[in-house]
């Protein structure tokens, strides 16, 4: 406030504003330069006809309507949704094996290490490896169903068995993930909580409904919106294991059928309104998490 | 995650010698609840998770243990039946024609030329946002972090038409630095963590050095580094990681045998080698990609799941 010491503080600060703003300016430039601008471009391209060569031609919304009449695109769609069917049956797995591996007892740390041995495996090598076990005649999964009987069928050329074959082999990859993320919550529950309900005479089954699923409840809406938004972009597995989105397109996804109508076929505009679909999507999710995230602490507090 | 604690060893024989020195045991452990079957019940059903769990790491290990062994067969014992778990005879010579059946070799240089170079540029410029996020004031600060982490908010696959035209409108096409470049402004979640991190470490640091006379830079270099390293660490490794896993941007960007990635090499070495069921090859050269990672893995696991767990908590 005194006339003494005002300039020389803003002197100060000034400098220190403009050091930091060096510092953050690297990271808001990429920023820019990589996300805000192809945004930007995106939305704008897909208002247009273009082949990624010559100038977009302006269309309106052609390209929207087009997509909802586009039965590759409504399939790729519901191909995308239904291999969501992994996400709960994963979630259910892991819960149960964070329960299993917060006991106190020797191996656990050998254990998890190797549940997470997927997580980290290239999704690449992980596709090769599992479309070789998915081969019908001399596939690692049909010897050990033949060894219980069980004649199984081609996974990844039938078009019944494709998308379940996708779905077995994300549950394998993604169980380490939600497991550790679990097991993390599992411990960070107050252990007198179960101690208090013991002394009212709860079961093990009142302490895991009541206690345990409400405490592990932010993790596991965590899990779900992450593996929705992962879920929704998954390519690697259908581009190696099904180059050509499978038999008659019953395992191409939307980031797949994006990829493939951008850089084969060309029709980038086309494209693009489709990726613009997908950003919603994701979008919308996140935003339903961080709504929904908030009023749970709120709940917790 | 301590397994200090063990209740059972050997776990049936203790079972059974339990109520003899039943009057003794709960007193050392007090609070706990010391009655004979609930010990016995614990113990049972400690060897029945164990059990199940054995069960389950088989089940995981055992598509990486097939890949394996299949990788050391002929190309005949492939479809031999009933199938060969342990390979005979074992082939070891199909890990010395990978390097001249593709561009294995390259594919390992180009994977670690893009991801070393974005790992380690990326890190640092993360690692000063981070700094000034956290400890510095400027104008506009809430705004630019959040307008930063909305960018996390949307996809790749929403980007990657423009980016592709960028690219290819400078030339860049079939050239690494399409991977290399966005990586080098560094990576919002690692500026979200390390700015957490630094967030628990007192502002009268930096002040009392600043008193001294230090720069912005100097504080960075001699302070901040050295505080944020477990953390950094942690990060770089998830990084290194993700990049070297990377599929979707060499795809797009990649199409000549000389610029192509790991991942891109073998995944062709899938659809080459497939047609002619050498299916020993394909298997070794997976291998040799998973490798890396996974030795990276077992030797950080301790940071690596750690700094995982920390991430989930905070999402």
């Amino acid at each position: 406030m005194t006339t003494i010491t005002r300039p020389r503080r803003s002197r100060l600060h000034r400098k220190e504003h403009q050091a930091a703003l060096l510092f953050v300016a690297i990271p808001v430039i990429g920023f820019l330069l990589f996300t805000l601008f192809p945004l930007l471009f995106s939305v704008y391209a897909s208002f247009t006809n273009w082949n990624g060569i010559s100038a977009p031609v302006f269309k309106g919304l052609d390209n929207y309507t087009k997509m909802f009449g586009d039965r590759y695109f409504l399939k790729s769609l519901w191909n995308t949704l239904f291999m969501m069917l992994g996400i709960p049956i994963g979630l259910v797995i892991s819960l149960a094996l964070a329960l299993a591996m917060n006991r106190k007892m020797r191996g656990t740390t050998f254990f998890r290490t190797v549940y997470y041995l997927p997580v980290i495996s290239s999704i690449a090598a992980v596709a090769i490896l599992w479309q070789w076990a998915f081969n019908g005649d001399f596939g690692l999964i049909n010897q050990a169903l033949g060894l219980l009987g069980i004649d199984g069928p081609n996974w990844l050329q039938d078009t019944a068995t494709v998308k379940p074959a996708l779905i077995i082999m994300a549950v394998w990859k993604g169980l380490g993930y939600s497991m550790l993320l679990y097991l993390a919550a599992l411990q960070s529950v107050p252990r007198y909580l179960y101690e208090a309900a013991a002394l009212d005479g709860a079961s093990a089954w009142q302490q895991f409904r009541h206690i345990t699923i409400p405490m592990v409840a932010p993790v596991t809406f965590f899990l779900i919106v992450t593996s929705i938004i992962g879920g929704s972009q998954i390519f690697v597995e259908i581009n190696i294991m099904t180059p050509t989105g499978g038999p008659e397109f019953e395992s191409a996804s939307i980031v797949w059928y994006i990829w493939q109508k951008a850089f084969d076929n060309l029709q980038m505009g086309y494209a693009s309104a489709m990726s613009v679909v997908l950003g919603l999507l994701v979008f919308i999710i996140t935003v339903i998490q961080f709504r929904l995230n908030r009023r749970n602490q709120f709940s917790i507090d | 995650m301590s397994a200090q604690n063990v209740i059972t060893t050997p776990p049936l024989e203790s079972a059974e010698t339990r109520p003899a020195t039943g009057g003794r045991r709960p007193g050392s452990r007090p609070g706990r609840n010391g009655q004979p079957s609930a010990k016995a019940g614990l113990k049972l059903g400690n060897v029945i998770t164990t059990l199940i769990l054995s069960v389950g790491a088989v089940i995981m290990i055992a598509p990486l243990a097939w890949t394996f062994s299949t990788s050391l067969k002929t190309k005949d014992g492939v479809f031999e039946l009933p199938p060969q778990w342990i390979p005979d005879p074992f082939v070891w010579e199909n890990y010395a024609r990978i390097w001249t059946a593709g561009p294995l070799l390259t594919g390992i240089q180009n994977s670690l030329i893009v991801a070393c170079s974005v790992t380690i540029v990326g890190s640092l410029t993360s690692a000063l946002a981070a700094f000034a996020f956290a400890k510095m004031r400027m104008p506009f600060k809430n705004v630019l972090f959040l307008g930063l982490l909305s960018g996390l908010m949307i996809p790749f696959p929403t980007l990657m038409i423009p980016q592709f035209t960028i690219f290819a409108s400078i030339g860049w096409v079939d050239t690494l630095l399409p991977l290399i470049v966005p990586g080098l402004f560094g990576n919002i979640i690692m500026i979200f963590f390390l700015r957490q991190f630094l967030n628990s470490i007192p502002d009268s640091i930096v002040e009392a050095a600043r008193i001294d006379g230090a720069s912005y830079l100097q504080i960075f270099w001699t302070l901040i580094l050295p505080a944020i390293r477990p953390a950094l660490a942690a990060q770089f490794i998830l990084w290194f990681m993700a990049m070297w896993n990377d599929y979707l941007a060499p795809i797009i960007y990649l199409n000549s045998p000389g610029t192509q990635t790991l991942q891109l090499v073998i995944a062709n070495f899938n659809a080459q080698y497939a047609i002619q069921t050498d299916y020993p090859l394909i298997m070794a050269a997976s291998f040799v990609a998973l490798l890396p990672v996974l030795i990276v893995f077992v030797v950080f696991q301790r940071q690596i799941i750690e700094s995982i767990a920390l991430s989930g908590s905070k999402g």
